[in-house]
């Protein structure tokens, strides 16, 4: 039989068909594969579906298998065929489109549904599970700023829905018919600290209601409880679990009880049918996470190849919920029951930790706010040791004296990845044979971490204990004197609450620093500390030392701040004066709707400010710049918002502030834009009813339509917006980077989600932190009257006479 | 040097005149010359910066060279040696400095 090619026919492209065709490729291919799939899409990462919908990824990232894969291979595709009935007699499956196709071996991969509660109305528009790339697909299309949304199902993928649909804009409220949230996977206390969780992310969730009908007038409009109490919903969710699809086994006569019967061989009952993933019950369980299926996939293939031996024994069950900044990790058997359980939980830090042992070994463990131990209890589960000696430091090891360390205590067969099963001995197996260096090269190499992402800082974390040349991915370091990356940076000024420049380059540095790092530390210091560090004049440049321009002949321009472009006959009047008295070879209109006065010489600055007795225009530092404004409604007959006073407004709340780079913005009062605001870093513009915000622009070297960043109503809420944006471009744009730069990395999706779509807490604290810079800030010209240092704007005169 | 001129030493100010890693300058013989404090030294140059004459006590101090505000070419203050761009010939006058008594002087 060994020569004779045999039909192979895998029914289900998802995760753990294709994995274990995968590893059947890797025994011999002595097969014909034909792979039938319902969906219309290549096999992509399904447990990546939340983060496609809260926008983190986009569909295309959590291809698992493009189509390249399938043609290399010689795999024939059938997309968007369902196969209906399978004949185990004739050897044939029939497809939804009449085809019949000849099997030798049946490889059944059908994985499962979401389960249909009982619930009237659930054929009603606007109600959506959440299993396929076509149902986020459709829920992204319907969800959005102010939709209601209701998930029913507080279980982990219930949950990761109602996070992804609230970053979109949605109200959400998660019911749950259960007294405790992800109760398959967490304790009483460790879900009511995770409800606590999603309750602090603005997500309502309601425990202990049955849902008994979905309400409306042929679409969803509510949801009706048993209680009688009445929800109001323009889009449904529900994910109230899932149930094994069975049906094609039952057709072919195989065993099945809850799932499709198979043994530790992965046989079922019929020789030439092969079962795998979701749809399989195996010593009687069903697995809906991930990794059990693709060590099941390792077994079958084995098996399905003529190389039978290795066994399937089952695998401890582990979860962990995929939303940023609720962690919660849960594994084994957790309950009380003829285990001792050892606990830690601190309300105030939201963290909960609880362990259960028997007989010296750990059983099980579930974790919530703090899941960084995880790695180290899933090897202990996986190995059952024997934890006596350790008994004391079972929640809290004793602190690692090097970084190293962590990883060193790890046996080789620990798991790192469990999502591909990648082991650590394998990932230095790469490293060593294969010249890994970076992460990215691992993830291709052995696909560690490309499943839910939850190892990839282990993943470095080993890379760069083993690799001999290990390599940050993409991570550029400010510069050779803080070899660091700005992320890290700014990390490393809040935790280790780093107030000064010098500081900085003497513990992280060089000790000294240069032109690149101490601008860019500045700027970091004074807006993480917002405005409270020790201010080092001289690590700015000098445009920041004296508060003007330098022209190319060392002298310097003086712009005054005219808020807005709007001046006055006396303020002209001062102007005109100044030029006159101080000799100013040039007075310029400048494209800003400002005034320049140029060619004026260091030492007289402090008198021209005086002179001119206005605040610093700020037209010579990475800072906010101007905002420029037409007429609006005051003058002009298109105008239909007052954008002179609301761009006034705004200089007003921004002005004095340091930004990564400079910032400059415009309001207009109708869309025939006369100030330009569609293309600077951000624009009001008006239209009738309300105003658009826009971000992001750019008519520099290179020229960049801003991006919508929201639409509203009143010029407050316009004015609100521009300030979580701008505080957010604070914080997290590189030093030097335009928002122009800026929101083209992120992607707008990002910084929406992220400012005006962010919960509640989230926005407040951006706002808080704005104020507090905003009150620490003062016109940098009173340095005129007050300088920080006698010799600021003045050279030095020698103490004995000299000639010169 | 040019022959025939005497050097000698010259008070210019008080140290603190001059924060530490920053630069100032003194009119000495017609010549703007800049002065800088490095913290555990002071060092002495002429003003300007050799590629097109940009103020180097305005320049940011990196360890013990300067960069020159205008185009960033940065110049060793204990040499005078342009430092980047790489290769450059020029070279900048140096002075020599002293602290007496909480006064810094140049010889000029």
């Amino acid at each position: 039989m060994s020569d004779v090619i045999k039909r192979l026919v895998v029914v289900g492209n998802g995760m753990a068909g294709v994995a274990c065709v995968e590893q059947i490729l890797k025994h011999a291919p002595r097969f014909e594969i034909t792979i039938f799939g319902d969906e219309t899409h290549v096999n992509y990462n399904r447990i990546l579906l939340s983060s496609v919908l809260a926008g983190e990824r986009s569909a295309d990232e959590i291809t698992l298998n493009p189509l390249d894969w399938y043609q290399k291979n010689e795999i024939r595709l059938r997309l968007g065929v369902r196969v209906v009935d399978v004949d185990a007699e004739a050897k044939t499956v029939t497809g939804d489109d009449g085809s019949v196709t000849q099997y030798d071996t049946l490889l059944l991969a059908t994985g499962s549904s979401a389960f249909k509660p009982p619930i009237a109305g659930l054929d009603r528009d606007g109600v959506f599970a959440f299993r396929t790339l076509d149902d986020t697909r459709q829920l992204l299309e319907r969800a959005g700023p102010g939709v209601k949304a209701v998930v029913i199902g507080g279980g982990l993928l219930g949950l990761e829905a109602a996070r992804g649909l609230q970053v979109r804009g949605c109200e959400v409220t998660v019911v749950h018919l259960m007294a405790t949230l992800m109760e398959r996977q967490l304790d009483p206390d460790g879900g009511s600290y995770l409800a606590g969780k999603m309750e602090d992310l603005g997500i309502r969730v309601l425990l202990g209601r049955s849902t008994t009908a979905i309400v409306g007038n042929g679409h969803a409009e509510g949801v009706a409880f048993e209680d009688g109490m009445v929800l109001e919903a323009d889009l449904v969710v529900v994910a109230a679990g899932i149930r094994p699809n069975v049906e094609l086994a039952y057709k072919a006569g195989l065993r099945v009880n809850r799932g499709i019967v198979v043994n530790d061989w992965m046989e079922t009952s019929d020789p030439d049918i092969f079962a795998v993933g979701e749809c399989v019950e195996h010593r009687g369980t069903c697995y809906g996470l991930v990794a059990p299926l693709l060590e099941q996939g390792k077994v079958l293939a084995a098996t399905i190849t003529g190389n039978k031996g290795p066994v399937y024994s089952g695998t401890v069950p582990a979860a962990k919920l995929k939303i940023m900044g609720v962690d919660v990790f849960s594994a084994g058997d957790w309950s009380e029951q003829h285990a001792e359980p050892v606990r830690f939980e601190d309300r105030a830090l939201g963290i909960y930790k609880k362990l259960t042992v028997r007989d010296g070994r750990l059983v099980g463990a579930i974790l919530v706010g703090d899941t960084s131990d995880s790695h180290r209890y899933m090897d202990w589960l996986r190995s059952g040791a024997d934890l006596t000696a350790q008994r004391r430091h079972l929640l809290f090891p004793p602190p690692a004296s090097d970084a190293g360390l962590d990883i060193a205590q790890m046996s080789e067969g620990a798991t790192i990845c469990g999502c591909v099963g990648v082991t650590k001995g394998a990932i230095i197996a790469a490293i060593h044979e294969k010249g890994v260096n970076t992460l990215s090269q691992l993830k291709e190499q052995t696909r560690a971490s490309t499943g839910c992402g939850s190892c990839t800082s282990l993943c470095q974390d080993i890379l760069r204990a083993v690799a001999p040349d290990f390599e940050e991915d993409g991570k550029k370091v400010l510069c050779g004197c803080v070899p660091f990356s700005q992320d890290s940076l700014r990390e490393i000024l809040r935790s280790q609450r780093l107030k000064s420049v010098q500081e900085v380059l003497e513990i992280y540095g060089n000790g000294t620093g240069c032109e690149v790092c101490k601008p860019a530390l500045s700027y970091m210091l004074d807006m993480i500390w917002c405005g409270d560090h020790d201010e080092d004049r001289s690590a700015r440049f000098i445009n920041d030392r004296v508060h003007a321009n330098i022209q190319k002949d060392g002298t310097f321009s003086v712009v005054p701040r005219i808020r807005g472009g709007v001046t006055s006959p006396a303020e002209l009047r001062r102007i005109a004066d100044v030029a006159d008295k101080y000799h100013v070879p040039m007075v310029k209109i400048t494209g800003s709707q400002r005034i320049d006065l140029l060619g004026i010489r260091k030492e007289d600055l402090p008198k021209v400010w005086a002179d001119l007795g206005m605040p610093s225009g700020q037209a010579y530092t990475k800072g906010v710049r101007m905002v420029k404004t037409c007429v609006g409604t005051d003058f002009c007959r298109f105008g239909t918002q007052d954008s002179t006073s609301a761009g006034i407004e705004m200089e007003r709340r921004f002005e004095h502030l340091y930004t990564p780079h400079k910032v400059k913005m415009a309001s207009v009062g109708c869309p025939r834009n006369c100030a330009e605001a569609t293309v600077k870093d951000i624009g009001l513009v008006g239209q009738e009813g309300g105003w658009q915000v826009v971000v992001g622009g750019a008519a520099g070297k290179s020229v960049r339509k801003a991006d919508l960043l929201i639409t509203v109503e009143t010029t407050e809420s316009a004015l609100e917006a521009a300030e979580l944006f701008f505080q957010y471009y604070r914080e997290h744009a590189n030093y030097l980077e335009r928002t122009y730069d800026f929101v083209d990395r992120l992607g707008i999706d990002k910084v929406r989600k992220e400012t005006i779509y962010a919960p509640e807490s989230v926005r407040a604290g951006l706002l808080d932190r704005l104020r507090k810079s905003k009150a620490a800030s003062h016109d940098a010209w009173l340095e005129g009257q007050s300088p920080v240092n006698p010799t600021q704007f003045i050279p030095l005169q020698p103490i004995e006479n000299v000639p010169s | 040097m040019p022959s025939g001129v005497e050097r000698r030493w010259i008070r210019i100010a008080r140290s603190e005149n001059i924060p530490p890693r920053e630069g100032r300058t003194a009119l000495i013989n017609g010549k703007e010359i800049a002065i800088f404090n490095l913290g555990d030294r002071f060092l002495a140059v002429d003003n300007r910066c050799p590629h097109q004459s940009g103020p180097l006590c305005d320049g940011i101090v990196a360890g013990d060279a300067v960069v020159c505000p205008l185009h960033a070419w940065k110049v060793n203050l204990e040499t005078g040696t342009v430092l980047r761009p790489v290769n450059q010939n020029e070279c900048i006058r140096t002075y020599a400095t002293r602290v007496d008594g909480g006064v810094v002087s140049i010889e000029a």
